[in-house]
């Protein structure tokens, strides 16, 4: 246990030698993996990491980041979750579409998502769009089933069925270098061009600032392609057409401030985004263009601050303000006209608390064996949100949201437990037309426990069996209870209970061709009640009505596989394996033909296929992905089939100094990529009537010094 | 573990993956074929037939047309695709009506912003008129009247846009002319010489329109309007004189209810506390449905009535007798069999998977039900 504390420290300083540049520690000796799962254990915190002796983490997680991450072709971080398991995207087409995520079927309203620690909202539709987010000054995408493998945090995090983590780069200055600069120009297919530039810089020891600034323009056009044969094997029809109205200009600039004290260190960061987009909408007879659009303006501060105070208790307070904007326009004369224009704010507070009662030990001190190692921990969030928007009789509402955490962290011999009890206390406040005064709606308040198990049989070996039970539920949104006309004020929220026991074993190898295999696979079953749908109403109009109506069970499997090759001549070739099988059944109604049915968009079966090729500053990716075949509907009959859809994407990046002489790190390097994506141009839809692109392609050029 | 047995499990394991690599593949996809049900009993009068338009939701491309054959009792389900297959991506989006006049079925596709024109009896297509979000339909004198949304904006504030009907020819199916009337116009009747146009303001909300319009079917010109009721639905024509028009209220404080006018002197002259969806006028007898929605009691609650056109009464409260209205989830259309008097009504469900068609005797017995496309909704008798 000792040693591998000290390879530990060993790889975390080798790391932050090896800088910024993940590509040379892959140049070096070191497993990509390895230095993945490295990373992944100290989440990269250099300053704070406890020297605990288990590592492992409790809740498994499905990670990507360094150069793994930068070698997928993906623009947004929606690309980037399609290569994890149990997670099926949601994808309208086009670099400005609409993408979703919905982890193990259960929604994508029950997803967390957060910014480099702290939840990006939504409290008009609670779902957040993965496709805005750009891969460009990304270091991390992890994703928890249940919540994250920590109790030290904010209440929030305790708060969603599954919880995606995106975390930005943070600066890191190696050679003595004082500053880092990133330019990155990227043009390709549908007339992208997508410059960005990243700025480090070191203020003093202890204070270091970050500024990223990225523009993306495309026109958004691409060819489709529809075909039906007669049964005789003839063509019925075959029409090709170009997807128009999907053009996106988008703006982001972000600043981040990191400061480090003694036992502590705080992080500041301000974002921006404007974009403006056509929707492409769906492909209907006699109609083959669209005319929405949209435009997000996404503002936000926020910042955090962990210490420890004394040995044995840290606390963390983070604060968030953030406003949004959104604006959709319905030009098109053929349809009712609508402008809609909804700003949203949000003010959010967290302090959380942790005390070590057995086996704390900080990094800088001796280390010391302990057979229990036991944490509580104690988080209280509070938000508050307002929308406010120009459709008739709206009753900009104002939310606020008190939440308290408690949870518990043992570690004991070989067996590792978490335990956490949520309680959310929501209450509305609506400014009814009619009324004079606000009306004040106070939600049932919830309690909601998960609990978290993992053993480790074999001392000597990296293998773990798991197991978690999570209950929690989303709040209804404000669309779902206030968007006028078919809002329901009386929604109560929709609950998911998760059950998931699942395997684990990773294998490093000191010598030999195979440096790295590691495989896990898990089981679960989830029960999604009360959830949330709309029902149709009204006298033959399109008029909906949001109700607690559904139900749904999914029953599923997700498995993943990895392995890294030491090969002569300074290769190293990696491949990952993730599949996943689910059996999402509608159990709502028994007299209705949906009962049983698979619900819209789950595959049964699903996976994907990378393979990374390294030699020197040469990488070589492969990527296919699977989705089979679906029904659009939980009426599984012929008409809602959906064919299944796969793509192969490779790309080629070469890095290398620009001039000879001088310290490596201090040498400007280059980096030249090439992306093909959908390379046997396949013809497909994720969403019925909204075609995707076929083959398409990318270059990117970077220069750092 | 024998060498021959390990090639054997070899052979079979191989086999399976490519049998679950080629069922995991891509296929080309063949034109829907329609499916057939045996349904009801075969019967053998003037009406050969009836047609079913399903509207299908929004953006998912699936109207569909359904057709029963009363006399070999056979329901076909899904039949446009497998009769027109070269036309790329079927019929379209939303059905929003159907009529059949001469010897040709013309089906208003609303999103699809067109009328497609078929063969009566073969539903074969012979073309299709351009109209962007058209509504509904009637004919007089070879000419087809269709009401639409989309006339010319005035680009002031509030973004206005008026509706307008537009006459077009039987024969050539080219549109000769437009006549503008109020805000989101529906339903359309002819009587007494004359156009009578439900104007909604179903995009005013919360403005509503109150008039029918009134065109001089000679001049194509607007003459004047009667203020009825807010947002207009659904009117038709009975043999006395009359015109029945349906208000869908407001959803609030203004319940929907039926108003009936005098087409000689254009006058409100009665109207019935009944709330109504849709209509279905078969001699003497209004058939209808409601489904007030209030979001005061936001409360569904289904009624099957007939108003006696004569008396201005409801003479059956419920024309479904034997319990069958409890399972009925979204009442979604009305028609009459014009000899046997049998009642079919529609079910559309939660407008995202298929509906159900349930025939009643003229009693109000399910005689028989079966499942349609989504959102089955507008039905056209055939003759023989």
């Amino acid at each position: 246990m000792h040693l591998r504390l000290l390879i530990s420290v060993c790889m975390l300083s080798f790391c932050a030698m090896s800088g910024s540049q993940s590509l040379m520690a892959q140049g070096d000796s070191v497993s990509l993996s390895f230095a993945d799962s490295v990373a992944r254990r100290l989440t990269l915190d250099e300053v704070t990491v406890s020297a605990r002796r288990h590592e492992e983490p409790v809740v498994p997680v499905q990670a990507l980041q360094g150069s793994r991450l930068q070698a997928l072709s993906t623009q947004s971080v929606a690309d980037a979750m399609r290569y994890f398991s149990g997670v099926q995207i949601k994808d309208y087409g086009g670099v400005g579409g609409l993408k979703t995520v919905d982890v193990r079927s259960m929604g994508s309203n029950h997803l967390g998502v957060f910014y480099d620690g702290i939840e990006i909202g939504n409290a008009q539709n609670g779902t957040v769009d993965l496709g805005k987010f750009s891969m460009e000054n990304m270091e991390q995408v992890s994703l928890y089933n249940g919540q994250k493998s920590e109790i030290f945090q904010s209440a929030k995090d305790f708060g969603s069925a599954g919880t995606l983590y995106l975390r930005t780069r943070r600066p890191r200055f190696v050679g003595g270098k004082s500053y880092n600069v990133s330019l990155t120009m990227k043009a390709g297919t549908f007339g992208l061009a997508n410059p960005s530039v990243l700025y480090e810089q070191r203020l003093t020891d202890n204070l270091h600032l970050s500024a990223s600034a990225e523009f993306a323009y495309a026109h958004g056009r691409y060819h489709f392609r529809y075909r039906r044969l007669l049964p005789s094997g003839q063509v019925a029809w075959d029409t090709t057409a170009v997807r128009q109205n999907g053009d996106v200009r988008q703006w982001r600039a972000e600043v981040g401030l990191f400061g480090y004290m003694p036992e502590g260190k705080w992080h500041v960061k301000g974002y921006f985004y404007d974009s403006e987009k056509g929707i492409p909408g769906a492909i209907v007879n006699n109609v083959w263009k669209n005319a929405q659009r949209q435009w997000d303006r996404n503002a936000f501060v926020q910042g955090n601050l962990t210490k420890t105070i004394t040995q044995g208790y840290d606390f963390l307070l983070s604060a968030k303000y953030s406003n949004d904007r959104m604006r959709y326009l319905n030009p098109d004369t053929t349809l009712m006209y609508i402008d809609n224009d909804f700003t949203q704010q949000e003010v959010y507070l967290s302090m959380a608390h942790r005390v070590i009662l057995s086996g704390a030990r900080s990094l800088v001190q001796e280390w010391q064996s302990s057979p229990v190692e036991w944490d509580v921990a104690l988080s209280a969030d509070y938000q508050y949100n307002t929308l406010a928007g120009n459709l008739a009789n709206f009753v900009f509402p104002e939310r606020h949201t008190v939440l308290v955490a408690a949870a518990s962290q043992l570690y004991w011999t070989y067996v590792r437990a978490q335990a956490s009890l949520l309680s959310t206390l929501v209450v509305d406040k609506l400014h009814q037309p009619a009324l004079q005064q606000p009306s004040v709606i106070r939600q049932q308040p919830q309690f909601t426990p998960a609990v978290f198990v993992s053993y480790q049989p074999l001392p000597a070996e990296q293998f773990f069996v798991r197991a978690f039970y999570k209950h929690i539920f989303r709040m209804p949104t404000f669309n779902d209870l206030y968007y006028t006309d078919i809002g329901n004020i009386s929604l109560k929220p929709e609950y998911t209970t998760q059950y998931d026991v699942g395997l684990q074993y990773d294998k490093q190898f000191a010598y030999g061709v195979v440096q790295q295999a590691g495989a896990k696979v898990d089981g679960y079953f989830n029960n999604v009640t009360n959830k949330i749908v709309a029902i149709p109403k009204g006298n033959g109009q399109y008029r909906w009505q949001m109700m607690n109506y559904g139900k749904v069970h999914i029953l599923g499997c997700d498995a993943n596989a990895s392995v890294t090759f030491r090969l002569p001549a300074e290769v190293f070739l990696s491949a990952a394996l993730s599949y996943t099988f689910q059996s999402a059944r509608d159990l709502t109604d028994p007299h209705e033909i949906t009962y049983g049915g698979q619900i819209a968009y789950i595959p049964w079966h699903s996976g994907s296929l990378t393979a990374n090729l390294l030699w020197r500053g040469l990488t070589v990716n492969y990527s296919f992905i699977y989705v089979g075949e679906r029904y659009h509907s939980s009426a599984n009959i012929p008409v809602n089939y959906e064919q299944p859809w796969y793509t192969h994407d490779m790309s080629v990046s070469y890095e290398f100094a620009l001039a000879r002489a001088g310290k490596s790190h201090n040498t400007p390097r280059m980096q030249v990529a090439v992306e093909i994506n959908n390379m046997f141009n396949q013809q497909y839809e994720v969403i019925l009537n909204y075609p995707m692109p076929g083959i398409n392609g990318k270059g990117i050029v970077k220069v750092m010094f | 573990m024998s060498k021959r047995r390990l090639s054997h499990i070899c052979f079979s394991a191989s086999w399976l993956l490519l049998l679950l690599t080629v069922a995991g593949c891509r296929h080309e996809v063949v034109i829907y074929n329609s499916e057939t049900e045996q349904q009801g009993t075969a019967q053998y009068d003037a009406v050969a037939g009836f047609y079913l338009l399903c509207e299908g939701n929004m953006g998912s491309n699936k109207a569909t047309l359904d057709y029963y054959d009363f006399l070999n009792a056979t329901y076909h389900r899904n039949i446009y695709s497998e009769i027109n297959p070269y036309v790329a991506k079927e019929l379209g989006d939303v059905g929003n009506d159907l009529r059949i006049y001469g010897s040709r079925m013309y089906a208003v596709i609303n999103c699809s912003n067109k009328i497609e024109v078929l063969d009566a009896r073969t539903c074969i297509r012979i073309g299709q008129i351009d109209v962007p979000n058209c509504r509904y339909l009637c004919f007089s004198g070879g000419y087809g009247y269709v009401t639409s949304y989309a006339g010319p904006v005035s680009l002031n504030d509030h973004y206005e846009q008026i509706g307008y009907v537009a006459r077009f020819d039987t024969a050539t199916l080219q549109i000769i002319d437009r006549c503008l009337v109020g805000f989101q116009p529906d339903g359309i009747a002819v009587a007494e010489g004359k156009l009578y146009v439900a104007n909604s303001g179903g995009y005013m909300v919360p403005n509503y329109e109150n008039t029918l319009s009134v065109i001089d079917l000679a001049t194509f010109t607007e003459q004047y309007r009667i203020p009825v009721a807010i947002n207009l639905n659904r009117v038709c024509a009975d043999s006395h004189g009359q015109l029945w028009v349906s208000s869908r209220g407001d959803y609030y404080g203004h319940p929907s209810r039926l108003y009936c006018v005098d087409t000689a002197t254009d006058v409100v002259i009665d109207s019935v506390e009944t709330s109504v969806s849709d209509f279905w006028l078969d001699g003497d007898s209004l058939y209808l449905y409601s489904e007030p929605w209030s979001y005061l009691g936001e409360t569904f609650a289904a009624s099957y009535c007939i108003v006696d056109v004569r008396t201005h009464r409801v003479v059956k409260s419920n024309f479904i007798t034997d319990g069958t209205d409890r399972i009925i989830k979204k009442p979604y259309g009305v028609s009459v069999h014009p000899l046997t008097k049998q009642i079919y009504v529609t079910d559309a469900k939660d407008y995202v998977t298929p509906g159900t068609l349930y025939c009643f005797s003229r009693q109000g017995t399910l005689l028989w039900s079966v499942r349609t496309g989504d959102i089955p909704a507008h039905v056209a008798f055939l003759w023989r």
